[in-house]
């Protein structure tokens, strides 16, 4: 290597490395410096899957948790703070993140999706407790969304929903934390980490970074990032398609599932979920899938323009939720890695950051460590 | 450079090419926010109208900035105008024709009306 003398040569001192500059890295990172913290944020380049760039905007919580309740709970936690997030975010970098939290709506087709929807919901209800919503039939869902067609033959609504702006939080998120004197590196791809001493040093492709802690928020990138400090992170790509219109008058003033309109009046559709590696592009099939849905909701929608189409990756487990670890083996290395980074954010910031910084792990976060994908990984391996 | 209509702007931003003078160029009426106006012929809505010294086409929806046409190849989406009462259309893509109801897109296009939502889909580009 000749680039010895500048960059790579300079060890950049702090409290805590933090890879990944994305929603989660930045709301961890945000977080960290609230708690005082010296922070460096490894940011990769563009040619990074970079889902935070990509992703639909909700903050969402109906439904979520089926299966494993403690998510359910740990998703609300953030929903409840997001209002705080969202001031703090307006005072420290004057971004303004378009949060709104009206409640969200479901809509069902048929009676077996209402079926299947008034069971899901009720079942975590039981579990939880206090968990508000209901079920609503067509009459009840037009009586507060006019504009749905007639195939919509009900809805779960729960006032626990809504939304963001999630590039506005992104930008949000980088210019908070900086402020608080966090130092983001960008087009910095870490490619090893080595215990060393009581820290860890990040070892990328334009310097080294060396801390007492370091936080992998690397998105799919965790997945050969965890080993070198004795953690577990099996996430693999779960590909979304998105559609976007032209601006139009504000019509919907509630999130969907797959349908939102944002602040500045583009509607948004999508709900694909598709497993097909590291493939990020479009495909036609499937976004015509979401738009017929999007308009069998909305058919008013038939005729407004639609002007932009992505895919991004999400990062997903093998069942889906997060994953939350301390390495036993290194103390003091921490993943946190998930497919909702803008519910999550206001949990990330301030709840998962005092636990980096030596706070008691928050309640419902044993339930998500990898080690419950020990098992799966011993069944594969002995064959 | 002569003023082609009592409601047009004094100029516009536009030259004709030197030798281009002579090329025949057949005038069309239209309306634009009301007003009737004659511009060139055979070419886009964007290009005659800025011909005829328009030079604010519509409102952005956020912001409420004036905006003009800017690429001329329906790459950019500055130039929309509300045609023959089609809201946000590419006046950059859209040939001009003779008795065209033009307007200037303020702000967000409304959606049309639930009761004409089964209405036929236009031909976005109008070919």
């Amino acid at each position: 290597m000749t680039l010895t003398s500048t960059a790579a040569s300079a060890d950049k001192l702090a409290d805590v490395v933090v890879v990944g500059g994305g929603l989660v890295g930045s709301a961890v990172a945000y977080g960290l410096a609230r708690e005082g913290a010296r922070v460096t944020v490894l940011d990769e380049d563009d040619g990074g899957f970079r889902a935070s760039r990509g992703n639909f905007g909700l903050v969402w919580i109906q439904g979520k948790g089926y299966g494993l309740s403690p998510y359910a709970r740990w998703s609300r936690s953030s929903a409840t703070r997001w209002p705080q997030l969202a001031q703090a975010l307006q005072q420290e970098s004057g971004i303004d993140v378009a949060l709104k939290q009206p409640g969200g709506f479901h809509f069902c087709f048929n009676d077996d999706e209402l079926a299947e929807r008034e069971k899901r919901l009720s079942t975590l209800r039981a579990e939880l407790g206090d968990y508000p919503y209901q079920m609503l039939d067509a009459a009840e869902v037009r009586a507060r969304i006019p504009q749905v067609g007639p195939a919509v033959v009900g809805a779960s609504y729960t006032p626990m929903d809504g939304h963001v702006n999630p590039l506005k939080l992104l930008r949000a998120l980088h210019t908070a934390m900086q402020a608080r004197g966090v130092k983001l590196v960008s087009g910095e791809r870490a490619a090893r980490i080595e215990a060393q001493g009581h820290g860890f040093v990040v070892h990328g492709k334009r310097g080294t970074y060396r801390a007492a802690r370091v936080v992998l928020a690397a998105g799919l990138g965790n997945r050969t990032l965890a080993p070198f400090v004795g953690l577990h992170a099996p996430v693999a790509p779960n590909r979304g398609q998105v559609l976007v219109s032209e601006r139009v008058a504000p019509f919907l003033h509630y999130p969907t599932l797959n349908v939102r309109q944002t602040d500045e009046g583009s509607v948004q559709f999508g709900d694909s979920m598709e497993e097909v590696g590291f493939d990020d592009f479009t495909t036609t099939h499937v976004l015509a899938d979401i738009a017929r849905r999007g308009v069998r909701a909305f058919p008013m929608l038939q005729h407004v323009r639609l002007v932009r189409m992505w895919a991004a990756l999400r990062v997903y487990s093998p069942d889906g939720f997060p994953i939350y670890d301390q390495s036993e083996t290194h103390p003091g290395a921490f993943v946190v890695t998930c497919h909702s980074g803008v519910t999550l954010a206001a949990a990330h910031a301030l709840r998962v950051a005092p636990w980096i910084m030596g706070a008691a792990m928050p309640d419902e976060l044993p339930t998500f460590s990898a080690q419950r994908f020990e098992h799966a990984r011993e069944l594969i391996s002995a064959h | 450079m002569t003023t082609q209509s009592t409601h047009t702007p004094a100029h516009t931003l536009f030259k004709v090419l030197p030798g281009a003078e002579g090329a025949a160029v057949t005038n069309v009426a239209i309306w634009f926010n009301d007003q009737p106006l004659t511009v060139p012929g055979g070419r886009s809505v964007a290009a005659a109208l800025l011909a005829a010294g328009v030079s604010r086409f519509r409102a952005t929806p956020v912001s409420g900035a004036p905006r003009a046409p800017f690429c001329m190849m329906g790459a950019c989406f500055d130039c929309l105008v509300e045609i023959d009462g089609v809201p946000s259309r590419q006046a950059c893509m859209v040939e001009v024709k003779a008795g065209m109801r033009i307007r200037s897109q303020e702000g967000a296009r409304d959606l049309p009306p639930v009761s004409f939502a089964d209405a036929p889909m236009e031909n976005a580009h109008g070919r």
